[in-house]
């Protein structure tokens, strides 16, 4: 193997964003299909990052809110 | 490219929403206002120092937005319009709290995995894991309980202030990441350098969260 584990694991995000140049991401490929642990160091970094898109949101202030309502209704209607 | 958390939140196209807003249409505005304010409350906290600041700040965009929406152009998405008055007013506003968050250099370096787990120099396999990753549980479909979640948002907290607002904005508000660039004013490089910084470290904490949760 051309790139070792210790690589890999710094490679993964641009991997994952499609940013690699080919040869070097076909070595990530290579490495993929060769080493259970970083298949599953990736697929980690792929469920932290969609975990991410889950975190629940906190909500406007409810006065916050009607005020913003009412500026809109006074300047807009 | 619609994010999945609007699609799902069912909102209509942006020509549509701007020409209700134009139009007066206050379910309309509601309905923005319900739909974005959670993630750019997120946002503005990585700017400035208090929750109560963020509310601010997120008020003064809505504001804005409410005065401006006459001049949109429609050459951006109007949420990136949106987002981008956001982070204007949350700069200014984390300047004026001292709070500024300097984005031009990238100063994280180093690995983002401790170096200890991967066999050293000399060994037949050097570089290569001691032992592989502990495995996660599966989460039941798909989706990580509300107590995991409650502990990423707490991990995400403790992320640097850099790393915090390229993550949250890729990750947590899935904006594209030339709009990441542009509204933080940094290369793509630096971006995916923050990100891959912010997301290792997040695993990392995950990883913790699942050993110790198997103890
Ligand atoms: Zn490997």
């Amino acid at each position: 193997m051309s790139l070792d584990c210790r690589d890999f694991v710094e490679q993964v995000t641009l991997f994952l964003d499609g940013a690699l140049a080919p040869e070097a991401e076909q070595d990530m490929i290579d490495h993929l299909a060769l080493c259970d642990g970083c298949e599953r160091y990736l697929d980690q970094m792929r469920q932290t990052a969609r975990a991410l898109e889950d975190l629940p949101a906190d909500a406007l202030p409810g006065d916050t809110r009607s005020t913003l309502i009412d500026t809109f209704r006074s300047r807009r209607a | 490219m619609l994010h999945y958390a609007d699609s799902m939140a069912g909102l209509p196209a942006d020509d549509v929403l701007v020409a209700r807003l134009r139009s007066g249409d206050e379910d309309a505005f509601a309905l923005l206002l319900d739909g974005w304010s959670g993630g750019m409350l997120r946002l503005a906290r990585s700017f400035v120092s208090t929750e109560a600041s963020a509310a601010e700040v997120v008020q003064e965009t809505w504001l804005a937005v409410i005065e401006g929406i006459d001049g949109y152009e429609g050459r951006s998405s109007l949420k990136t319009w949106v987002y981008r008055i956001l982070t204007n007013t949350a700069k200014r506003r984390g300047i004026r709290e001292h709070k500024v968050v300097p984005m031009s250099s990238v100063d994280d370096s180093g690995p983002t995995v401790d170096p200890s787990r991967f066999r050293p120099a000399g060994d037949p396999f050097a570089g290569h894991w001691w032992q592989f990753p502990p495995s996660w549980p599966t989460p039941e479909q798909g989706l990580m309980s509300s107590e995991v979640r409650a502990y990423l948002a707490e991990a995400l907290a403790g992320l640097p202030e850099r790393q915090r607002l390229v993550v949250v904005l890729r990750d947590v508000e899935g904006r594209p990441y030339d709009e990441v660039c542009e509204l933080l004013g940094i290369t793509a490089a630096n971006q995916r350098v923050l990100l891959h910084r912010a997301r290792a470290f997040l695993r990392g904490k995950l990883e913790e969260y699942y050993l110790e949760e198997g103890s």
